[in-house]
């Protein structure tokens, strides 16, 4: 293995689901996945670290709520706090926003509803881990399966995630327009995905990791791990 | 001594709360259509071992705002008041 490839991470939780399927996007990408487990203090030398989805603890007392007291993010927020690269995906995302390291909480779908299909998501900033080098406008097709993906934050922060463009992602129609038939669970200002100010932490609730290889119908996350690979090779 | 408590953790007023809504639905099929705002929580109890009262109760308010609770989407309250155990009551 190259110097030249970055080693991204892939954190395994108690009911963690889609690990096996981050390490084989990264891998797909041209990245080296590396698996990390929670009980360890151990990041492997990664240069980025995912969050995957999943039901980690059974989503007991809230979804995400346990897992971040597990050993290995005690490493992932150190990671975090040094700049590295970090990414949540659905309930990764659950996990950093109960975690602290980015704002809001994710609540039951509008009307209850389990939403497991293909969505359109734009790209909002190129300022995160998995955006980095996108054109904001940009709309990708990713599918999303959740229960528990409705955005939401206090006024005050949600007003704040606007002012300072944190909004990575926002569900929206195939030719990028937001209205309320595409928020696909109701989420404030159709929000798919959010990164922290400093830029180096993202979360959202598509899943850009089952949508890389054509076989499986659709390669709109491959920018996305592209992107992740180039930003995490930057930091090598 | 041990105090046992009762955490009442519930969503936020502002937030709209599918559960509720659902149940609310349901109840007018049931012959109970003067029923209304429907909103569902989560009881949490639990037995704190402390020098008093007071620390306990102190102890499980940081305990429900840091972990039983999600501050950005929940509100809680401690419900009765900390009750000191006999032994045999908590096994």
């Amino acid at each position: 293995m190259s110097a030249g490839t970055p080693r991204v991470g892939v954190v395994t939780f108690p009911g963690s689901l889609d690990d096996r399927d981050a390490v084989r996007a990264i891998a797909f990408m041209g990245g080296i996945g590396v698996t990390l487990w929670h009980a360890d203090r151990d990041l492997r030398r990664v240069d980025a670290v995912i969050l995957p989805g999943g039901f980690s603890y059974g989503d007991y007392l809230r979804t995400g709520a346990l897992a971040r007291f597990a050993p290995i993010m005690d490493e992932v927020r150190a990671f975090a706090d040094r700049g590295g690269p970090v990414v949540g995906i659905c309930n990764g995302f659950q996990i950093l926003c109960e975690a602290g390291l980015l704002s809001g909480a994710l609540i039951r779908n509008r009307r209850l509803r389990f939403v497991c299909r293909f969505v359109d998501v734009r790209v909002e900033t190129s300022l995160s881990p998995l955006t980095d080098g996108l054109v904001p406008g940009e709309v990708l097709r990713i599918p999303v399966k959740h229960g528990e993906g409705q955005f939401t934050a206090r006024p005050e922060d949600l007003a704040r995630i606007e002012a300072e463009a944190l909004v990575t992602f926002r569900y929206c129609g195939p030719g990028g327009e937001l209205d309320d038939e595409h928020n696909v669970n109701g989420s404030a200002g159709s929000i798919a995905g959010i990164r922290n100010p400093q830029g180096n932490v993202v979360g959202l609730m598509p899943h850009p990791e089952h949508a890389v290889d054509p076989d499986v119908g659709s390669m709109g996350g491959q920018p996305l791990l592209a992107s992740l690979l180039a930003y995490a090779l930057a930091r090598v | 001594m041990k105090y046992r408590f009762q955490v009442v953790v519930s969503l936020k007023p502002g937030l709209l709360d599918p559960q509720g809504k659902a149940i609310e639905g349901s109840l007018p099929s049931m012959g109970w259509a003067n029923a209304s705002n429907v909103r569902v929580g989560k009881y949490v109890e639990l037995v704190v071992d402390a020098g008093t009262e007071a620390a306990a109760a102190s102890q499980v308010d940081e305990m429900a705002r840091r972990l039983l609770s999600n501050p950005v989407i929940e509100n809680y309250r401690i419900v009765g008041s900390a009750t000191e155990l006999r032994f045999e009551d908590v096994q």
